[in-house]
């Protein structure tokens, strides 16, 4: 931790957040926003002289309540940077009517009450997600007693009343009547492979950390009586198994079975009710203590980073890596990498190995100095262009400069343009070229795909990051689904023109499916809004010209939602047989009598 | 967009249909599709084999580039997603735009979800090769752009994983900006004690 603090090439920014990312790969524009510490950094030397005179009292975070700190305060001991910190809204203020003894105190004169936020716009190349976790609160699972006895603690705040630096020296004590307790027990699985309350997935740390526990707790008192209840025991890890007989021969006793109900003994202590499977019968213990091994969830910022950085989660909530054995620390998103438990729930050593590779794979992405752009980008055709300024309008990256009031012509600046064709989609004039994804190139692929028996086809269109990543999860997870589907990738929904639905309507399709990263989930900002109105518009106007709306669908399907597109097609599908042979026909010979009454023109924008 | 591959000498396409082991050949029938796609328009060859995306079957594409003249390729195995930068560096090693590359997917869209059904998900193997090459037909050479790049590196969250990749990423010579939400780095390892399997101190 101290090297981070003095090392010459980083930049740290504690009591920052990271408020918006703009640009792309190797140019990111990051603003920051830096709270106030009210304590400057380089000049305080944790002293605590401050601290000693400040008369607000809090409970300490950092020991999960279980001590507390003042209003001004060093975070823990080992902290980095170690300079005190002044929590505005507990502090009196700096009115020295009303306080301001730190000031006072503070020999260095490091206190400044005048310090505000900052905002900081920092120039990176790539970015490295590291955003951790946060621990299962385990309220709700009433069962376990833990909003209701003072002795039922979770694993982390066991860490703190062990560990040295903890408020009490790393005695052991019950914080009921602060004794020495002569038995405690750990619940295995608080939150983690549960159907009902928390998480149906494994935390892949809480056995190892109990066993860790308990050991560490035979070597406070040999003579403790420790009880572990648990459904599994997962030592899968490098010397993993060693440790857990370790702890078995030194006498821990492990049940297999979860309490079902936790209650106080007359004594103040603990009776825990628990099926033994070993024998099949409830058992009763009387314990001092019970710790809570809680589980590992997604922190807190997941939600909100996702959306800025156009990330994928998986259905746990947990950032979700462009391939799981390829590229296993990739985001889709060019230029950005997991570490840690924020691409899901892992180890120490899992965190520290993962990190090495991120920021391997952001070197390999950096040393030349130069990235080569992605050729899949729009292009406009000058001479069709009426300068209408559409284009521009619906652009997510800004990347398109158009003057309708000089008729001045668009012009696409491909470095900031990420492809995703809303703007060929939008263009009224086929002014627009999609590159890689141009109309021809469509309209051709969904003749081929209605070529035979278009009449029992269902054709859908999925966007390459959300709904065709979410049908590739669905093959992985071999879920099954009406074979009569045909798909067709775009990078974007945004990048599907109106005139391909009416192409396939007028070609035969009973059924077309539009489909997409959810709303929020866009992978190009928000270019899913335009598809969300342009297929309302469609069926609008199919709705106008005796063709039944219905018949177009648009479903938002994440990558982690291979059983969702399932159940899509299968709903699809159930129009698709609503749709009669009569009706397709009328529909086709209604488009190709038309067409140019449409609006759209199925052949434009092709040189 | 190349007018001349388009209507005057035709593009020269090859197909490439990829059992995946018994992933993809134990549900659709290969053979079919190859022999389905050699009818369309603009495919001079069609071929299935056994894994495209091994050495061999990579090796059996590229002399087809080189001996029969190809300029457009179809790979159809499994999802884009997986093995598109695999097979674009094939055909760019054969000296052939990496964009002039299309696939089908028949391993993640047919045989993985339609496995009870081998006649379906045959005939939808065929249909998704037949728009793969009526795709590829009309694909135009693509070349990226040479962009400058910041060599720096924002990491998002000062704990374990986050310290490691900053300093690994200094320690290599990159500048680092590191983001911490809260007033000191350390994360939840600073708040354990010990850690297994060693059982030594956490910070």
């Amino acid at each position: 931790m101290t090297d981070v603090g003095r090392h010459p090439r980083i930049k740290l920014l504690t009591l920052s957040e990271v408020m918006e990312v703009k640009g792309y790969v190797g140019n990111f524009q990051v603003r920051i926003r830096k709270r106030a510490r009210y304590v400057d950094e380089n000049q305080c030397t944790a002293c605590g002289e401050c601290a000693r005179v400040c008369p607000v009292v809090r409970p300490d975070e950092f020991n999960l309540g279980l001590s507390s700190r003042k209003a001004i305060y060093s975070p823990f001991p080992q902290a980095v940077p170690a300079a005190y910190v002044v929590n505005a809204g507990e502090c009196l203020g700096h009115n020295p009517a009303v306080c301001a003894r730190c000031v006072e105190a503070c020999d260095k004169h490091c206190i400044n009450f005048h310090m505000s936020d900052q905002e900081v716009v920092e120039e990176v190349g790539s970015i490295v997600v590291a955003t951790g976790l946060e621990t299962y609160d385990p309220t709700e699972m009433d069962e376990y007693g833990y909003s209701r006895f003072e002795d039922v603690l979770t694993s982390l705040e066991f860490e703190r009343l062990i560990n040295a630096g903890g408020p009490t020296g790393g005695e052991l004590i019950r914080p009921s009547d602060r004794r020495k307790p002569r038995s405690v027990g750990f619940v295995q699985c608080v939150g983690s492979r549960s159907a009902r309350k928390g998480k149906s997935y494994c935390s892949a740390i809480c056995c190892m950390n109990t066993v860790k526990s308990t050991l560490s707790l035979k070597e406070h008192d040999p003579d403790l009586d420790i009880k572990v209840f648990y459904i599994d025991i997962r030592a899968f890890g490098k010397g993993f198994e060693d440790l857990y007989q370790r702890s078995r021969r030194l006498g821990v006793k492990y049940l297999r079975g979860l309490p079902g109900k936790v209650e106080p003994t007359a004594d103040g202590r603990l009776r825990v009710a628990v099926e033994n499977a070993a024998g099949g019968k409830v058992e009763f213990h009387d314990l001092d203590m019970l710790v809570l091994a809680v589980g590992i969830q997604p922190a807190g910022g997941t939600h909100r980073l996702q959306k800025m950085l156009g990330l994928q989660l998986t259905s746990d909530g947990f950032f979700l890596e462009a391939h799981p054995k390829l590229q296993p620390v990739d985001a889709a998103t060019r230029g950005v990498f997991y570490a840690g438990c924020a691409e899901g729930p892992k180890d120490i050593k899992d965190s520290v190995t993962q990190a090495s590779a991120a920021a391997v794979r952001a070197i390999r992405l950096m040393h030349q100095g130069h990235i080569l752009t992605e050729p899949i980008t729009s292009e406009v055709i000058t001479e069709h262009c009426k300068a209408c300024g559409r284009c521009a309008e619906v652009c997510p990256y800004h990347a398109i400069t158009v003057d309708p009031k000089k008729k001045l012509p668009a012009v696409v600046n491909t470095a900031a343009c990420a492809g995703c064709g809303t703007c060929a989609a939008e263009c009224p004039f086929g002014a627009i070229t999609m590159n890689h994804f141009t109309d021809r190139q469509i309209l051709d692929q969904i003749d081929a795909l209605l070529a035979e028996h278009s009449a029992e086809k269902v054709l859908a269109f999925a966007c390459n990051w959300c709904s065709y990543a979410g049908a590739d999860n669905a093959g992985v997870s071999r879920v099954q689904y009406p074979a009569n589907v045909r798909l067709i990738r775009t990078m974007c929904s945004g990048r599907v023109d109106e005139a391909f639905i009416w192409h396939a309507f007028a070609h035969g399709a009973p059924v077309v499916l539009v489909s997409g990263c959810h709303i929020g989930d866009c992978h190009y900002i928000n270019a899913n809004h335009w598809t969300e109105k342009r297929v309302e518009r469609v069926r609008k106007k199919m709705a106008k010209r005796g063709i039944r709306p219905e018949r177009l669908q648009l479903a938002w399907i994440s990558a982690a939602e291979g059983a969702r597109f399932a159940r899509v097609m299968q709903d699809m599908e159930d129009l698709r047989r609503e749709v009669s042979a009569e009706e397709i026909a009328a529909t086709v010979d209604l488009l190709a009598g038309n067409q140019a009454a449409a609006g759209t023109d199925p052949g434009k924008a092709e040189p | 967009m190349s007018t001349a591959t388009e209507h005057g000498n035709g593009p020269r396409i090859g197909v490439y249909v990829c059992h995946c082991g018994l992933n993809i050949g134990r549900t659709v029938d290969c053979r079919k599709v190859a022999e389905t796609a050699a009818g369309l328009d603009g495919v001079v060859v069609a071929r299935d084999v056994a894994y495209a995306c091994s050495e061999p079957g990579q090796q059996e594409i590229k002399q087809d580039l080189l001996e029969l003249g190809l300029d457009r390729v179809v790979v159809a195995s499994c999802s884009p997603r997986l093995h598109e930068p695999t097979f674009r560096q094939l055909v760019q090693s054969a000296g052939i735009n990496p964009y002039l590359m299309e696939m089908a997917n028949l391993r993640e869209q047919c045989s993985w979800v339609h496995q009870h059904d081998p006649e379906a998900a045959t005939a939808k193997a065929i249909d998704l090769t037949r728009g793969a090459v009526a795709r590829v037909r009309l694909l135009q050479p693509l070349k990226p752009e040479v962009l400058p790049l910041t060599q720096r590196t924002l990491v998002i969250g000062g704990g374990v994983a986050g310290i490691q990749a900053a300093l690994d990423l200094a320690d290599s010579g990159y500048d680092v900006v590191l983001v911490e939400k809260n007033p000191s780095i350390g994360g939840t390892m600073a708040q354990i004690d010990k850690t297994f399997p060693t059982m030594d101190c956490s910070i």
